[in-house]
């Protein structure tokens, strides 16, 4: 028997094995067309009741998060805790976003979960959203010194994240800046 | 039942005309027809990042109705098709066009089904030539002696 019988089979177990390996990527992990790029200009309306909003010259010359987060979105409430100790600690400044919300909802949220922003505007209609490339919340975003996105975290910041993902790079780019 | 296939077919048709609802809204659509004709078209090629398989014309996730209001209000500002699509193409990547685009890196997406079938049939092509020069391949091999003496006894039988 020839072996050239066996191509058919060979190449099926190699089109099955591609197929299979990119069975296990996370359709969700999108890359970001935006990182490296400037943040877009935006003016948001406050959510608090004392308070001024969030616009666009707000975040300049710090190594700064912005928060995408709602009063309707779950995983938020798994990261609150992260992000309350970021605050606490006065690790880094984290500004906030409440994304596609009522601004009575989110102050609510606000007021029972704890308020780690230093400032928070309500992007109701998905203008920044659409700007910053958000497909869900919540999303982080981690601006460096220049003013430019340099990481775009989907999903919530858990403990873990923050440290092997978010810490490492805000460390790089406080070195960065600081040379 | 002899009526099955056409209520099949009935039931079938009526789905497909659902289809072309989409999920856009009445306060969402424009007063001019042909922006909203245009909309409608830009609306059915772009991906709902959130429901991923679905395009913004199809999906009702908030998200999608926001990405529908801000291409319509590209237009109404004067954008181009293109533009339109170039403005979400820049932050959302790519990933944004259920179309991905002809370029280096998705050659192997777009000319792959055609290598796949071009290899098919210059392999039946090769077959089939040798098998004109070897009829071996499909013809039966000729008897062997043995054969030969059972079928004459056969023949002989019969007779």
């Amino acid at each position: 028997m020839k072996l050239s019988v066996f191509a058919p089979l060979v190449v099926m177990i190699a089109i099955g094995a591609g197929l299979g390996v990119g069975l296990t990527n996370d359709p969700r992990a999108l890359p970001s067309a935006l990182v490296d790029k400037p943040l877009p200009d935006f003016n948001l309306p406050p959510v608090r009741a004392e308070d001024r909003g969030f616009k666009h010259d707000d975040v300049k010359d710090e190594v700064a998060l912005i928060n995408i987060f709602a009063s309707w979105c779950i995983s938020c409430r798994i990261e609150h805790p992260t992000l309350m100790r970021l605050a606490d600690e006065k690790r880094i400044p984290i500004y906030g976003v409440d994304w596609r919300d009522k601004r009575e909802d989110g102050a609510a949220w606000l007021a029972a979960f704890g308020d780690p922003f230093e400032l928070v505007g309500e992007d109701q209609s998905s203008k920044l959203a659409i700007e910053l490339g958000v497909t869900g919340a919540p999303e982080t975003y981690v601006i460096d010194r220049t003013g430019r996105i340099r990481y775009k975290q989907i999903g919530p910041i858990t403990e873990d994240v923050w440290r092997q993902v978010i810490e490492p790079l805000i460390l790089s780019l406080e070195d960065e800046a600081a040379s | 039942m002899k009526s099955s296939p056409l209520i099949a077919l009935i039931i079938v048709l009526s789905t497909l005309a659902s289809l072309n609802a989409g999920a856009v809204l009445p306060d969402e659509v424009l007063a001019n027809p042909v922006l909203e004709a245009r909309a409608r078209a830009i609306s059915k090629e772009l991906r709902c990042v959130v429901c991923q398989n679905q395009s913004i014309d199809d999906s009702s996730a908030p998200l999608a109705r926001d990405m529908r209001i801000l291409v319509r209000e590209r237009l109404v500002a004067g954008d181009t098709d293109g533009q339109v699509k170039a403005y979400l193409v820049e932050r959302y990547g790519n990933f944004v066009l259920l179309r991905p685009p002809v370029q280096a890196d998705t050659l192997v997406l777009w000319l792959g089904p055609a290598l796949f079938l071009l290899t098919a049939f210059g392999e039946f092509a090769i077959y089939l030539r040798k098998s004109k020069t070897h009829p071996a391949i499909i013809s039966q091999p000729p008897l062997s002696d043995e054969e030969e003496a059972l079928l004459e006894r056969i023949k002989r039988d019969a007779a």
